[in-house]
Formats: structure tokens, C-alpha cells, sequence
């Protein structure tokens, strides 16, 4: 425990030195700023986030973890050369990706909305559930990057697979699910879309924060599915549950893989 | 002091070690030797570690690795590419290192000494030259007083006069009774450190044994001449 601690400490010293993690902590910032100077009152603002959110940090965890992995193969390897156990630098390496990532984002979320007092407009409840959501949205697309890294030797491979599985859950898969429920118009397919909704974190978190919002059933056909299906409460906790297995899932099978891997 | 039997390795459908066998006397200087992609650096690794044969066993003085980590807090390692973190100075990554490894005895920083670094160890590691980084591994290497060093082409993108500290050290620590395992492209300079050399070609060991005796046997002066004409029997048979 206490080594991968400081495995993660010394890559937080690296990444917060980045350019990449600095300008994506601004973006969050003029881009949050913005939608309370123009947008309107607090709920507005949280509403407009969550688009941002929902395809923003899957992208940038992804890309950013895949990058930031390949390059620090070399130091990996330096890492493993050393008296350690090979789960304690996985370990390290992934809390000194993900916690900075996820530092930064809620920094750069909570300074504008305190100094724009955006919490009077806003239920406290619906701007947790924000902040939850993209802590966990990095926490599984880190995730799936050190899974890809892990199993993929070649870099560019392994980052346009990232990208790919990016461009395929975030906008493909929305598209297909539109096409199956034309198709099967006639048949009831509300469980199969629970199901597809499952399937796709990006899918899930939006579900997830769509329920903390009174346009819940307005919004996107799986958000109205699973607000009758479930109701409120109950689909807060199942999709915070499901979330929670995308979290594990990738993270286990990486550390699988890099347990095996050659280096 | 290092056993290595019946090793393979395959990556993909490539067989990089075919049933290798090996032995490295302890307190000597065994350079490894071998066309490209001969798998010198994928034994080192073996050793480490960091790759894991498909069969085989690897015993360091009797005890076979793998079971647990803590052999490699014997081992100093250069490996072939000095990369680092980009934005952490070298004083940072040795400060890390020793933090990892909890040192009992005092570390060896005689090469930071020796190697003219002036500011460099301050400065994020991006910002330094090629030579620079191949120091800063050769530091690391050194660093911990392991009873094994495993050079991976140490004096690659040094100048000479690095490359004059570095040899300096590596008979010095030999002298203090460190085995060192070290491959190397520039033959003359395994003629110069070596004591035994096992000369590695598609996988398996085609010959091993003292330097002397390699020279001997093909009635050659040096070692580049030595190898060429164990290859051209090799080709013959």
C-alpha cells in the first residue's frame, strides 16, 4: 500500500507538470464560467455541463491516460526493475492518472460556480451528482485506456483503438440504439434498451444525471425508459451500481493483463 | 551466480530463445553478445523480471525467480533506452528510486560525482541531451550497490570520457566482488571488459566460456575476428 502510494505520488508530481492536464483544467473552467455568464441561472448552466461532461472527460481520460502510458513505458519499465510488486506500480500508475484528472476537473467546475454563487439556482443534490459523474467517467475510461495499453503493443494501434471506442460509444452506439427501436417499433423493447443502456458507460452516466433533472423524461428515449422503469430512486441506485461495475471491470482485467504482460 | 535453464521465448511466432541454457560466474564480467535480435536483451529482461519465459527456469545463487520481488533489490539495471519522466529532474527520480527501495547501506553516488552533471540534475529530464540521460542510467545502475549489474549497452551516447568513468567503474566494482552482465554492439569494447563471453545467436547459446579461450580456440587476436570466425564455422557445420 504504502509503495503504491508512492508510485502515485511521484507520477502526480509528472502529470500536474503537463501542459495537457493545465489546459484541460482551463477549458473546464472558461467553459463552466461561460455557461453561467451567458446561460443563465444555475440549473441552466448544470444542464448545459452535462453535455460537456459526458463527452469531454471520456476523451480526454482516455486519450490523455493512453498518451501519458505509452510514453512512460521506458519509466514502467524502471519502475519494475526495482524490488516492487508489479500490482503495486499498476496501482500507482492508475491512482496518479486518475486522481489528478479528476482533481482538476472538480476544481475547475467548483471555482466558477462558487463565485458566480451558482448553488442559490442550483439543488446542491443535481451538482454532486455532476461532479460523481465525471469523477466516475474518468475512473472508467482511465480504465479501459490502461486496458488497451496493456494488450496493445503498438502505440498508434492503441490510440486509435482508444479513439475509436470513444467515437463508438459516444456517438455510434446512440445512433444504433435510434435504429433498432425504428426497426423493432412494434415489439416492446424496453428491457433490451435498459440493457443497452447498461452496456455503455457514457449511456449510463447520462441516464444516471438526467434522473437528478425534472426534464428527465424529455430527455434522450433511454432516460424516459429507465424513469418508468424504475422511478427515481431505484434508477439512481442501479445506474450508480452499474457504474460502479464499469468502474471494476476494465480496472481488473488491465491489471490481468499487466500482470502478464512482456516488457 | 545466475542458472538459467532450458529457457523459451516467443513473441507472436517469432522464437527469441530456443531452449537456452546459460550459467554466469559470479564477480566476473560476462558480456553477451549477438547479431541483432540474437535476444540478449530479452534475457536481460528474463532475469528482471520484466518478461516472462514460456518455459524454463531461472535460478539466481539457487533460488528461482518469480516467487517473490525482493531478488531484484540485488540487481542494478541500465537498460538499453534512458527515458524517463519528462517532468521530473534526475535529483527527483533518485530521490524516488531510493524512497522505493529503502536502502539499509548508504547509496553509491560516486558517478554523480565523477560524470560532470553542473545543473542538469536539477533540470526536468526533457530538457537534457542524450548523453546527459545515459549518465543519469548509469547513476541509477550504480546507485543501490547491487551484487549484479545488467548493462544493456551502457556506454551507448556517451562521450568518451564518460564512457573512460563508466569503464573505471565497472572494474572497480568488479574488483569489489560484483558480477556483471553486459551486452554491448562495439566489440572492442567487450575485448576490453570482459572475462567471459556467451555468444548468443538465434536464441541459443552458440558458445560460452572465457575470452581467452574463445581467442584461443579460433587463433585470433581479437574478439570481433574471434566471433566472425566462430560464425563462419558455425556456417560451415
Amino acid at each position: 500500500m504504502k509503495v503504491t502510494a508512492k508510485v502515485a505520488g511521484y507520477e502526480i508530481r509528472d502529470v500536474i507538470r503537463s501542459r495537457w492536464l493545465i489546459g484541460y483544467t482551463l477549458f473546464f473552467l472558461v467553459i463552466t464560467d461561460a455557461l453561467f455568464r451567458f446561460g443563465g441561472g444555475g440549473e441552466k448552466a448544470l444542464l448545459s455541463l452535462v453535455n460537456v461532461v459526458l463527452f469531454l472527460i471520456p476523451l480526454v481520460a482516455m486519450v490523455f491516460s493512453t498518451v501519458y502510458l505509452y510514453a512512460a513505458r521506458e519509466f514502467i519499465e524502471l519502475l519494475l526493475a526495482q524490488p516492487i510488486k508489479r500490482r503495486q506500480v499498476f496501482a500507482g500508475l492508475y491512482i496518479g492518472l486518475t486522481l489528478p484528472l479528476s482533481l482538476s476537473f472538480v476544481a475547475a467546475v467548483c471555482i466558477p460556480f462558487i463565485l458566480h454563487r451558482g448553488l442559490a439556482n442550483a439543488q446542491p443534490g443535481t451538482f454532486a451528482a455532476l461532479l460523481l459523474a465525471g469523477i466516475a467517467l474518468t475512473l472508467i475510461f482511465t480504465a479501459l485506456a490502461f486496458l488497451i495499453v496493456a494488450r496493445t503493443e503498438d502505440r498508434i494501434k492503441g490510440l486509435g483503438l482508444a479513439v475509436a471506442l470513444w467515437l463508438f460509444l459516444a456517438v455510434l452506439y446512440d445512433g444504433l440504439v435510434l435504429l433498432l427501436v425504428s426497426i423493432m417499433a412494434d415489439h416492446p423493447i424496453e428491457r433490451l434498451l435498459l440493457g443497452l443502456m447498461l452496456a455503455n458507460p457514457m449511456d449510463l452516466a447520462r441516464v444516471a444525471l438526467l434522473l437528478q433533472f425534472d426534464v428527465a423524461a424529455l430527455l434522450g428515449y433511454t432516460g424516459a425508459v429507465m424513469q418508468r422503469f424504475f422511478g427515481r430512486s431505484i434508477g439512481v441506485t442501479v445506474t450508480s451500481l452499474a457504474l460502479a461495475v464499469w468502474v471494476l471491470a476494465p480496472l481488473l482485467a488491465g491489471m490481468r493483463a499487466f500482470q502478464k504482460k512482456d516488457f | 551466480m545466475i542458472e538459467a535453464r532450458h529457457i523459451t521465448k516467443t513473441f507472436g511466432r517469432l522464437r527469441v530463445l530456443d531452449d537456452l541454457s546459460l550459467s554466469i560466474s559470479p564477480r566476473r564480467i560476462t558480456g553477451l553478445i549477438g547479431p541483432n535480435a540474437a535476444g540478449k536483451t530479452t534475457l536481460a529482461k528474463i532475469i528482471l523480471g520484466l518478461t516472462k519465459a514460456d518455459s524454463g527456469t531461472l535460478e539466481i545463487d539457487g533460488t528461482p525467480i518469480g516467487a517473490d520481488d525482493s531478488y531484484r533489490s540485488r540487481i542494478g539495471y541500465m537498460p538499453q533506452m534512458a527515458r524517463f519522466p519528462e517532468n521530473l529532474s534526475a535529483r527527483d527520480l533518485f530521490e524516488m528510486l531510493t524512497d522505493l527501495r529503502r536502502p539499509t547501506r548508504p547509496v553509491d553516488d560516486e558517478l554523480v560525482e565523477r560524470f560532470s552533471f553542473a545543473g542538469a540534475l536539477d533540470k526536468p529530464i526533457r530538457m537534457l541531451s542524450g548523453g546527459t540521460r545515459q549518465k543519469v542510467n548509469a547513476v541509477i545502475a550504480f546507485l543501490f550497490r547491487p551484487d549484479l549489474l545488467i548493462l544493456d549497452e551502457p556506454t551507448a551516447g556517451l562521450d568518451p570520457v564518460s564512457s573512460g568513468i563508466l569503464k573505471d567503474k565497472i572494474f572497480a566494482d568488479k574488483a569489489a566482488g560484483k558480477t556483471f552482465l553486459l551486452t554491448s554492439h562495439i566489440m572492442s569494447e567487450l575485448d576490453e571488459l570482459a572475462d567471459d563471453v556467451a555468444f548468443i545467436n538465434e536464441g541459443k547459446v552458440a558458445f560460452v566460456g572465457a575470452l581467452a579461450e574463445l581467442k584461443r580456440v579460433t587463433r585470433q587476436s581479437n574478439l570481433e575476428r574471434a566471433i566472425a570466425e566462430m560464425m563462419k564455422r558455425g556456417a560451415a557445420a
